[in-house]
């Protein structure tokens, strides 16, 4: 597939069920490397599940059936025959409420790449603490537990331990949804730095930081996948009244 | 819910506002142009200084789509809405001066006996006010097909004050004593077909309120 060299990751008629609730429908949808997308909609729409299905996280959820195809890096990786421990490293996620280990700054990073048995861990620490643009403010405290930083610098650290295992695409499910407006403001602007080595897609609740940094933006309702758009456009001309209405606040 | 409901009912008060402020402009064009015609003073001073009324609702207007834009981040359709009003007032308001600099003409040729009787200024005044006319109508009523006829309308203009022009050299150079009187039509005629450019910048927003587009229509 030609088109999987310029983008990051491509659903194909993905779809999602619970038991006998089909929470997600027929979504095609193409990430392109080096951008940022949104998801947006309202609870219950399908946009995190979908997101957890971009790394199977879904199979953990007892009950749920995915059908459809995920393209990433030439082949399917919705295919049951896919390592899932390798395929987690290659698409991290980051969740909502920043969830470090109960150990120190340091190990937070160094945890993972030491058990795959990955050599210069102090390297690999900096190197993803400056990517996660936390070094500055941590690098006199490694030693110290991680639950003493800010949430704001907990979720950059969390950020940071999913870059060490080397991944292609960050999946981010409300990144910011628990955090001050400053600490939004560093994370969203970290977005935007790594959007140059990565693929990202975030799901959002929050309109302005979907308007503010991502390049597509895709909306959804009930399961159902209703415009695709540059968020430039999508935001100030959208082709579905569904579209509009949500995102004028004009919805139910 | 409530408080999306208020920032509706704003939006519909800043239309409201929009419309208050484009009939009075409409109406300085129309009384500038007939206080020259039939060389009134009177009316020429009262189109001057009802120019503060409609500079004031130009600055509320502003100021009220700056806060919306601030308090409330608009999106899409409500968007395009506020950006719209933002630069249509622009237009209006810069019409309402060249109604004021007409009246200012009135005023200065009070004493002059005028060369010949006017009958293509007030017939292109009566284009410009129709094309104003006609943006105010096709902004309310979101009409596209009158949008890009008011574009065809300022050709109308444009040709008729080439035809002034021309028409207003000839006779200074025919009759020197003349310059001063010629000078202040040629004035005038210039307004006009400013005013006419304006109306046409009005339905290149209403299009672009419609459809998202920007476009000129005066090319």
């Amino acid at each position: 597939m030609d088109s999987l060299q310029k983008n990051g990751l491509i659903t194909e008629e993905l779809n999602v069920y619970y038991g006998t609730n089909h929470a997600v429908k027929d979504i095609n949808l193409t990430f392109p490397k080096h951008t940022v997308s949104a998801l947006i909609g309202p609870s219950g729409c399908g946009k995190s599940t979908y997101l957890r299905s971009l790394n199977r996280m879904n199979d953990l959820v007892e009950g749920t059936r995915v059908t459809g195809k995920i393209w990433f890096e030439g082949h399917d990786i919705n295919d049951q025959g896919e390592d899932l421990q390798q395929l987690r490293r290659r698409i991290g996620m980051v969740w909502q409420k920043p969830n470090p280990f109960f150990k120190s700054v340091y190990e937070n990073v160094a945890f993972a790449p030491r058990y795959h048995g990955m050599k210069n861990l102090d390297e690999i620490v900096e190197s993803c603490l400056r990517k996660a643009a936390l070094w500055d403010e941590v690098k006199d405290r490694l030693k110290d537990s991680a639950l003493a930083l800010s949430g704001g610098q907990q979720q950059r650290l969390c950020i940071a331990r999913t870059l060490a295992l080397g991944p292609s695409v960050l999946l981010l499910d409300e990144p910011t949804s628990a955090l001050d407006p400053i600490s939004t403001a560093k994370i969203e602007e970290l977005m935007f730095d790594l959007k140059k080595d990565y693929t990202i897609i975030m799901v959002t609740h929050n309109m302005q930081q979907a308007a503010r940094i991502s390049d597509q933006t895709a909306f959804f309702l009930l399961g159902e996948l209703i415009e695709v758009d540059q968020t430039k456009r999508l935001f100030t001309n959208p082709k579905q009244k569904k579209t509009e209405d949500y995102i004028t606040g004009r919805f139910g | 819910m409530s408080a999306r409901l208020s920032f509706h009912e704003e939006l519909e008060k800043l239309h409201q506002n929009l419309l208050k402020m484009g009939t009075m402009v409409e109406e300085a064009i129309h009384l500038s142009v007939k206080s020259l015609a039939e060389r009134n003073e009177d009316l020429a001073l009262q189109v001057i200084h009802h120019d503060d009324e409609i500079d004031g609702l130009y600055l509320d207007l502003e100021k009220e789509c700056f806060r919306l834009i601030a308090l409330q981040q608009p999106m899409a359709g409500d968007l395009r809405r506020i950006a719209t009003v933002l630069k249509v007032v622009t237009d209006l308001e810069r019409m309402a001066d060249h109604a004021v600099s007409i009246a200012k003409a009135t005023v200065r040729l009070k004493n002059e006996q005028y060369v010949k009787p006017l009958i293509d200024i007030p017939k292109m005044a009566g284009l410009a006010q129709s094309m104003v006319r006609d943006a105010l109508k096709a902004y309310i009523d979101q009409d596209l097909p009158k949008c890009y006829q008011i574009g065809k309308e300022d050709h109308q203009v444009d040709a008729l004050y080439k035809e002034i022009y021309n028409e207003l050299i000839g006779i200074m150079q025919e009759k020197p004593e003349t310059v001063n009187q010629g000078t202040q039509f040629l004035f005038v005629a210039h307004y006009l077909e400013r005013i006419g450019d304006h109306a046409t910048n009005l339905a290149e927003w209403v299009i672009y309120l419609v459809t998202g587009k920007l476009e000129e229509l005066n090319d």
